[in-house]
């Protein structure tokens, strides 16, 4: 009897060890960013950014004891690329979610790949079509185009100035931009007196900001990433152009500021709160994330985090949680991922919800203003 | 001829056979991309292998298949094959337009205004948003489909895809070995000599371009009902650039050279990604290797390349 | 008035692009020809003039003067390795592998500075201050003068040097006719080679004082390629004014296009009246018409 109680013990602990060592597995999480290419100022933080918030759960022991696996493939900004990768991280990897892309059109051309598959994605990029409408798989961390621009109008009408100049570049990141800037403008009564767009490398702004001096414009908004619009700023600063210049959140980092020297100062624009998180009071619900994240990212990469990274991170984060809650099947995810409620990390604090995918509101955004070579908030 | 129908038999089989031990992997789905490839670089080897006419400017025709079949399914709510076939002879006909002017060019001014034509379409592309979604792209193009078999997995369309690739190569062979083939290639040798023989030089330039234009124009229609999802950057310089390095590396002139480049070409990123960071750098050290070290593409080089090292290592022995 | 002033301000940027498309285009036409090259990684000598200058400027803390040297002969060194490399060991290859060795290679100068010296764009301190000066209503900053100084100096070089020396009438000789060249006794490798030299280490004086004003990065090179290729095709791919003429055409046409008509579609417009010239005058804007030889 007794040797019959043993044997059975041990086929039990056998048994729980076989299944303690299954549970062991890792879990896999796929990665598609645009390491290199045009936009791999985004994807190139994005990536560290994810690969230390991976290594960083590792080292405290995993989720529930079992270890992240992160599978990364860079896109370089195409979208045929973009889509054979996904593929790729689903059939041969078999991941069970995808952080990623980094670019607008990269996440659309592999939207339909993932809906198709079941794969919870979490898209590191901001265009508005991404979530809206709503893709039962599809999330995403960046903020969206209509916060940011919401954040500029709100300034302007307390500043009681109706007529503005637009200057986009020709580009996913800018012609989502100009559509927001031109379909929000009624809403704040402000009239836009000048639409011009420029190439992603042209070398010269001048013509389009003397087209724009010559207009009745009160404000120039300018919507593009580096180094487009620290050319705009000396541009402008050659002509004497007298407007207050607001830019985008796309060239919130300090490296707008080393490109533009001197012309930068005086610039706005509306940005992610990682630029001015030691600015933040105490009360903020974020300035714990945003501070760790800026440390880390800083320790590992020397240098600063961004807030391009910080959508990682986000992701990253917030399948971490979905994990946690009980999914570690896709499905389980994206119903988890669904149902996250008030997470502060970097881009803002998430709530998602069966109507909204995006999960943020324009608290994520702060306006903050050039001076002395820094970042300062505008009050 | 003979043996070149035996060829294509083989390689027909080849290719209906290719997906069956990897249907449930993704190299089915990169294998659609190279058939798109193959045709593309097959349409180009017609001007370029054949009638000695450089193309700078061949992704604009793709890109013009792809956005004409993308807006009309999506915004005019067309057939997708009605379009496909409208749009081909849209674009045939607008190749054929500028033919004309552009092909009286040669050599390097030939090069810039193909080249021009391709910076003036992705312009187009760009900046037309309204019809084609600009920058951000034309998404919810809908899959091809036949009364209510609709292909919709990676596995369907590659069969659809390569019956297409597998026309094109029909296509180009037959051309290759008539009458008119040879027509085209004394073009390519001396253009006076052709024509003292009687050979309209221009007209048949033209019409080659035409037919190239018309064979890309397809090859984008499947590009966007596959994808079906579509944006500029698919379209641009580098694509023209890239289709031409699939010719040369494969091999100037030959049918199965143009596949074959279009296969390396496409598979190549994928092969290089254990390079990491550093795969830009072995792709462009290949590139030139290939060009100096199989200066016939991979078609003539590979066996050239065999037979100098059989016989050295026999001679060891 | 105010539309005058706002054209002279086009014109006065243009003339400024223009002379950059302009060197640019000029180092295009000196490789073509001498080796029958269109070389598609002209644009990275442009690129690695920037990117070495600043690398010798920030990292190796030289002065600018020692920096832009230094700059210009590295940048010198990679185009003589390019020609003994991978132009040289081809016999005999057609127009159409070259092109492809020179995409190629491009590709890897590319990747090669992408990994030395990262993906992040760099900008260049301008050489002699940022306070804007006017002229007849519109304003440019001090740097545009050195670009339009450098330009003035390099075409008055070049004709002397093409006109007057022995190299220089050596060169000329192997692009009219590399044959008859070669039996009067001129050695059409050595000027072969010495047309790379010349012609990199222009291509990276050009990106050298563009560098303060447009910014750098590794990726610059392929526009700025294709625009000085533009430049030297209106120009007849001739070494001298007709090329100058070619990119300052080009880049007015751009300002102009920007500033009156669409500056989305600026790019076109230029695109648009280079095809319509190549149609009128295939022959390029200011050469005279050859017949073919057979």
């Amino acid at each position: 009897m007794k040797r019959l109680i043993s044997a059975a013990l041990a086929v039990v602990s056998l048994l729980s060890f076989a299944s303690a060592a299954l549970a062991a597995a890792p879990i896999k999480i796929g990665a598609l960013f645009a390491v290199t290419g045009p936009a791999s100022f985004l994807g190139e933080p994005e990536r560290n950014a994810a690969q230390m918030v991976v290594d960083e759960i590792n080292k405290a022991g995993g989720i529930k004891g079992r270890k992240l696996e992160l599978v990364v493939y860079d896109t370089g900004g195409d979208a045929t690329k973009a889509v054979q990768l996904a593929n790729k991280l689903i059939k041969n990897d078999h991941v069970v979610a995808i952080v990623g892309p980094s670019t607008t059109g990269d996440t659309m051309a592999v939207i339909p790949v993932v809906e198709k598959a079941h794969i919870p994605m979490i898209s590191c990029s901001a265009g508005i079509k991404i979530t809206e409408p709503v893709k039962k798989y599809v999330f995403k961390t960046a903020q969206n185009d209509t916060l940011a621009v919401a954040r500029i109008y709100e300034q302007l009408k307390k500043e009681r100035k109706s007529k503005v100049a637009i200057l986009t570049v020709s580009d996913s990141f800018g012609s989502s931009g100009r559509e927001q800037l031109k379909s929000q403008a009624s809403r704040y009564g402000i009239e836009i007196v000048a639409d011009d767009t420029y190439g992603p490398k042209d070398p010269d702004m001048t013509a389009q900001l003397t087209k724009i001096r010559g207009s009745k414009a009160q404000a120039l908004i300018c919507w593009g990433t580096n180094p487009g619009p620290a050319v705009i700023a000396r541009n402008a600063q050659q002509l004497g152009l007298k407007l207050p210049l607001y830019m985008s959140h796309g060239v919130s980092s300090k490296k707008f500021i080393d490109l533009a020297g001197d012309a930068a100062e005086g610039i706005r624009l509306p940005s992610g709160k990682v630029l001015v998180a030691d600015l933040l009071p105490k009360t903020d619900k974020q300035k714990g994330s945003l501070l760790a994240f800026v440390k880390d990212y800083q320790r590992h990469f020397s240098a600063a985090g961004d807030h391009f990274g910080g959508h990682a991170w986000d992701a990253v984060m917030l399948l971490k949680g979905a994990i946690e809650r009980g999914g570690d099947t896709p499905d389980g995810i994206r119903n988890q991922l669904e149902a996250t409620r008030g997470f502060a990390g970097i881009g803002g604090v998430f709530s998602y919800s069966p109507r909204d995918h995006a999960g943020l509101t324009k608290d994520a955004f702060v306006l903050v203003e050039v001076k002395k070579k820094d970042w300062a908030l505008v009050k | 001829m003979k043996s070149d129908k035996l060829k294509f038999l083989v390689f027909c089989l080849v290719v209906f056979a290719l997906p069956l031990p990897l249907s449930t992997g993704y190299l089915t789905n990169v294998l659609i991309f190279v058939g798109i490839n193959s045709m593309l670089a097959l349409g180009l080897n017609l001007l370029l292998g054949y009638a000695g006419q450089i193309s700078l400017g061949q992704a604009a025709f793709f890109g013009l298949g792809a956005y004409g079949s993308g807006v009309l399914t999506t915004q005019y709510a067309f057939d997708p094959w009605l379009s496909m076939v409208l749009v081909a002879l849209v674009v045939a006909g607008f190749a054929f337009a500028i033919g004309f002017p552009v092909l009286r060019l040669k050599g390097h001014y030939l090069a810039m205004a193909t080249l021009g034509v391709g910076v003036i379409a992705h312009i187009a592309f760009n900046e037309t948003v309204d019809l084609t979604g600009g920058p951000s792209g034309l998404s919810g193009i809908p899959n091809l489909s036949i009364g209510s078999f609709s292909f919709d997995s990676d596995l369907k369309n590659y069969y659809l895809v390569w019956s297409f690739a597998l026309a094109v190569i029909l296509l180009s062979l037959n051309l290759v070995n008539s009458r008119y083939g040879r027509a085209l290639r004394a073009i390519h040798d001396s253009e006076v000599a052709a024509r003292v023989m009687g050979v309209n030089a221009r007209l048949m330039k033209v019409q080659v371009f035409t037919l190239s234009a018309l064979i890309s124009a397809i090859a984008g229609s499947l590009y966007c009902h596959v994808m079906t999802f579509i944006s500029p950057t698919s379209f641009g310089f580098n694509i023209s650039v890239e289709l031409l390095t699939m010719v040369v590396i494969g091999g100037l002139g030959s049918v199965y050279g143009s596949i074959l480049g279009a296969l390396l070409l496409t598979l190549l990123p994928e092969l290089l990604r254990t390079f990491q960071d550093y795969d830009i750098v072995v792709y462009g050290l290949l590139l030139v290797c290939m060009t100096i070290y199989l200066p016939g593409g991979m078609v003539r080089g590979i066996p050239a390349l065999l037979r100098r090292l059989v016989p050295a290592r026999s001679g060891n022995a | 008035m105010d539309l005058l002033n706002q054209i002279t301000q086009f014109v006065i940027s243009g003339l400024a692009t223009g002379a950059i498309y302009a060197l640019i285009g000029l180092s295009f036409a000196i490789i073509f020809n001498s080796t029958g090259i269109i070389n598609f990684a002209q644009g990275e000598f442009v690129m690695l003039g920037g990117v070495m200058t600043i690398f010798a400027l920030n990292v190796l803390k030289l002065p600018l003067l020692a920096a832009v040297v230094a700059a210009v002969l590295g940048t010198t060194a990679v185009g003589l390795a390019f020609e003994r490399l991978a132009i040289r060991p081809l016999k005999n290859a057609t127009p159409l592998s070259l092109i492809i060795i020179t995409i190629g290679a491009s590709i890897l100068i590319r990747g090669v500075v992408m990994l030395l010296w990262g993906k992040d764009t760099q900008v260049l301190p301008p050489f002699s201050g940022n306070t804007p000066l006017e002229i007849a209503g519109a304003t440019l900053l001090p740097q545009h003068l050195w670009i339009f100084g450098v330009t003035i100096l390099v075409i008055v070089a070049s004709r002397l040097f093409f006109h007057h020396t022995i190299s220089g009438k050596a060169m000329r000789a192997c692009s009219f006719n590399r044959k008859a060249a070669n039996l009067v006794g001129i050695s059409v490798g050595r000027m072969v080679l010495l047309s790379f030299v010349i012609s990199s280490a222009l291509g990276s004086l050009a990106g050298v004082i563009i560098a303060p004003l447009t910014m750098t990065a590794y990726d610059v090179g392929v526009m700025l390629g294709l625009k000085g290729f533009c430049a030297a095709i209106m120009g007849g791919m001739g070494s001298g004014l007709g090329t100058v003429l070619g990119g300052i055409i080009l880049g007015t046409l751009e300002s102009l296009g920007a500033g009156l008509i669409s500056s989305g579609y600026k790019d076109a417009i230029a695109f648009l009246i280079l095809l319509l010239i190549l149609f009128l005058r295939p022959q390029g804007l200011f050469k005279k018409g050859e017949t073919e030889r057979v």
